[in-house]
């Protein structure tokens, strides 16, 4: 891959992570380098404990290294203040959480709006036809106005990726995003993930699940803070094919 | 991010906690409300008692006998006769700035005629108490200087003092009535005046000639007080500095030496009524004021549990891109608003409290304007002040652990 010529948007160098726990000192990242190119569909995959969640911080920029570098679309992250990294969050991150984090009680398209919200280069009606591009990407145009509390569990994860595309990040980071789902929905879910991956969408999906690893284009194996594996997945297997294969649902 | 964002994003917070958010507010509209209820009942009762002081006539100067005491001064009984028929006539003689003079002497007692009786005050006066007093003789006509002369046993009553005594009609003019058993002979009825504000029927008195009084009823040779009016209320002053130098000059006061009488204007009067009001007005306030501060730590608990409760919420933010800045300006003006919207409340409540009082129980209440603007300024520092807290305990939330808070 020396002489790969996509676009990097991920780079780690060497990236250390220590953790203060009383008087012992935890090191949670043990010195972890990978480049992620533009385009693709990479899980990294761990147990608990393996360094995953921090390297997932350090990805999302919500944290920084102790020590190595991560360059981010370029930039480099390390040395960033709290306030920048909040913008480079905003302007080049979509996040996708475990279980949805949508806000209470609020509808879908304004759910979506909220990154926006947060960006001043948007108007309240840029912010609004950007928030229904989103939701009719993931295959919500009809449900733009329902509240979180109307919503299924898959509904609710597809109105959260619509919410981590509506900035049009470099890098869409999914933290167990299929974690509360059932198989059929969960199965959705990874359809639209793969679609997305078809679209050319950078995608980071970090679980303990290792079926899924079997769907996306890259694997990166995590343990004791250091990178056990990393191999190219030659053959992605279809989420929409699995789907199909499922047995249909029960009516009990 | 902008600030109409901001204000979308704090209404509807406000609005998914609409009772909570309400309860917190009913401090401040409590505490609000009761501050201007309480700034409009200072400032209409003030209103009321300055426009009964100047009906009186605010350029009024009441000259007292004895000077003017501090503590607990022990007091010569002499000095209470230091007034004399010189001094009335003294003033009489080299006024210049003073317009009206009436000597006083006062006593109370019952009046008789035929079966019926009252009791009342008898106001020894000279005929110049009306200009002073701003009364008119409706009926008949006020008592002469030949009248004070010869100490003339005939009076000029009051409307209560009618009715009183002849309360099946007829013309009191000319009758008859005996006031501590002398025969007094009606020759006026004074035009009614009603009530002053502080419940003192000004119908209830009978004016005679002073000199009559004093020599008929009282063998007093001295007067209760002297009465006079300034030419208008701007010479008050001088008028007072002359009255002041033609007494010290007929008592034969020393270089130095103080006063053996006091002399008041309703200026001054009005000014110590003024001060007296504005003090008690002051109390009020400060005490309803303790009622906002206690408001503000209710929306503090409030915020501060929201901020707790919201902690998934403002991780999630974080994560997308929300600042330290913009949680704590969203928490604050969450605050701000429901300060606000509770002061506007309690504005119009106050409001209308005085608004009843005044038409339905005639309760002066007046709310006056910087009220309510001091009112939204003090909303706008206890949203601010005690939001900050809570704000900034959000804004200082680590977005890793924040988003996985359960």
């Amino acid at each position: 891959m020396a002489e790969d010529t996509r676009k990097v948007i991920i780079e780690l160098d060497n990236v250390k992570r220590d953790f203060q726990v009383g008087s012992e000192v935890v090191h949670a990242l043990r010195g972890v380098s990978f480049k992620i190119y533009e385009g693709e569909f990479v899980t990294i995959m761990g147990t608990s404990g393996s360094g995953k969640s921090t390297l997932l911080n350090q990805l999302g920029c919500l944290d920084t290294p102790t020590s190595g570098e991560y360059y981010l679309d370029g930039i480099s992250v390390r040395t960033m203040q709290r306030r920048q990294r909040a913008r480079l969050r905003n302007r080049k991150i979509g996040f996708v959480f475990q279980n949805y984090n949508l806000l209470a009680k609020t509808t879908a398209v304004e759910n979506v709006e909220l990154p926006l919200m947060y960006n001043s280069e948007y108007t309240a009606k840029m912010r609004r036809e950007a928030a229904e591009k989103a939701l009719t990407a993931v295959g919500l145009a009809d449900r733009m106005e329902h509240k979180s509390n109307q919503m299924s569990g898959g509904q609710m994860q597809r109105v959260a990726i619509a919410r981590a595309l509506v900035n049009n990040p470099v890098i869409i980071l999914a933290d167990e995003a299929t974690g509360n789902l059932d198989t059929r929905t969960s199965f959705e879910v990874l359809v639209l993930f793969q679609k997305l991956h078809a679209e050319g969408r950078t995608i980071i999906f970090v679980t303990h699940n290792p079926e899924i690893a079997q769907y996306s284009s890259r694997n990166i194996v995590l343990r004791d803070g250091k990178i056990r594996e990393d191999v190219e997945n030659k053959n992605i297997l279809s989420a929409a094919e699995a789907l199909a294969n499922l047995p249909a649902p029960q009516d009990d | 991010m902008n600030f109409i964002n901001l204000l979308k994003i704090a209404l509807k917070a406000i609005a998914n906690n609409a009772f909570r958010s309400f309860l917190s507010m009913l401090g401040i509209i409590i505490g609000v409300g009761a501050v201007i209820i309480m700034m409009a009942i200072g400032q209409g009762s003030k209103n009321s008692i300055k426009d009964q002081i100047s009906s009186m006539g605010s350029n009024m100067i009441m000259i007292r006998p004895g000077g003017n005491m501090f503590g607990g001064v022990r007091m010569d009984p002499s000095d209470m006769q230091t007034l004399k028929v010189e001094d009335y006539e003294a003033i009489v003689k080299n006024k210049y700035y003073v317009n009206y003079v009436s000597p006083e002497v006062t006593t109370s007692g019952q009046v008789i005629y035929g079966a019926n009786n009252a009791s009342t005050t008898m106001y020894g006066e000279s005929a110049e108490y009306l200009d002073i007093n701003s009364r008119v003789v409706a009926e008949g006509e006020m008592f002469s200087d030949d009248d004070i002369k010869k100490s003339s046993k005939v009076c000029v009553v009051g409307q209560t003092i009618v009715d009183n005594l002849f309360p099946n009609g007829g013309d009191p003019i000319g009758k008859t009535i005996r006031f501590k058993s002398i025969p007094f002979r009606i020759i006026g009825v004074l035009k009614a005046k009603g009530y002053n504000g502080m419940g003192m029927d000004q119908d209830d008195l009978i004016l005679a000639p002073y000199s009559t009084v004093m020599k008929r009823l009282q063998a007093q040779t001295y007067f209760g007080s002297i009465n006079c009016s300034a030419l208008s209320e701007e010479y008050t002053d001088q008028a007072i500095t002359e009255l002041t130098g033609i007494l010290r000059e007929t008592h034969k006061i020393k270089e130095g030496a103080e006063d053996n009488f006091s002399i008041h204007s309703q200026q001054e009067i009005m000014e110590t009524m003024d001060s007296t009001m504005n003090m008690v007005t002051l109390i009020l306030v400060v005490a309803a004021g303790f009622s906002l501060l206690v408001a503000g730590i209710g929306i503090m608990n409030i915020m501060l549990v929201s901020v707790t409760e919201r902690t998934k919420e403002i991780g999630l933010r974080m994560s997308v891109g929300a600042s330290g800045l913009d949680i704590c300006n969203q928490f604050l003006l969450e605050s701000i608003m429901i300060s606000v919207t509770g002061g506007a409340i309690g504005v119009g409540f106050g409001w209308l409290v005085s608004f009843a009082a005044n038409t339905l129980l005639n309760f002066p209440a007046e709310v006056p304007l910087w009220s309510v603007v001091v009112s939204f300024i003090v909303c706008v520092i206890i949203g601010v002040g005690f939001g900050y807290f809570p704000a900034r305990k959000a804004a200082r939330m680590d977005p890793i652990e924040a988003i996985r808070y359960e």
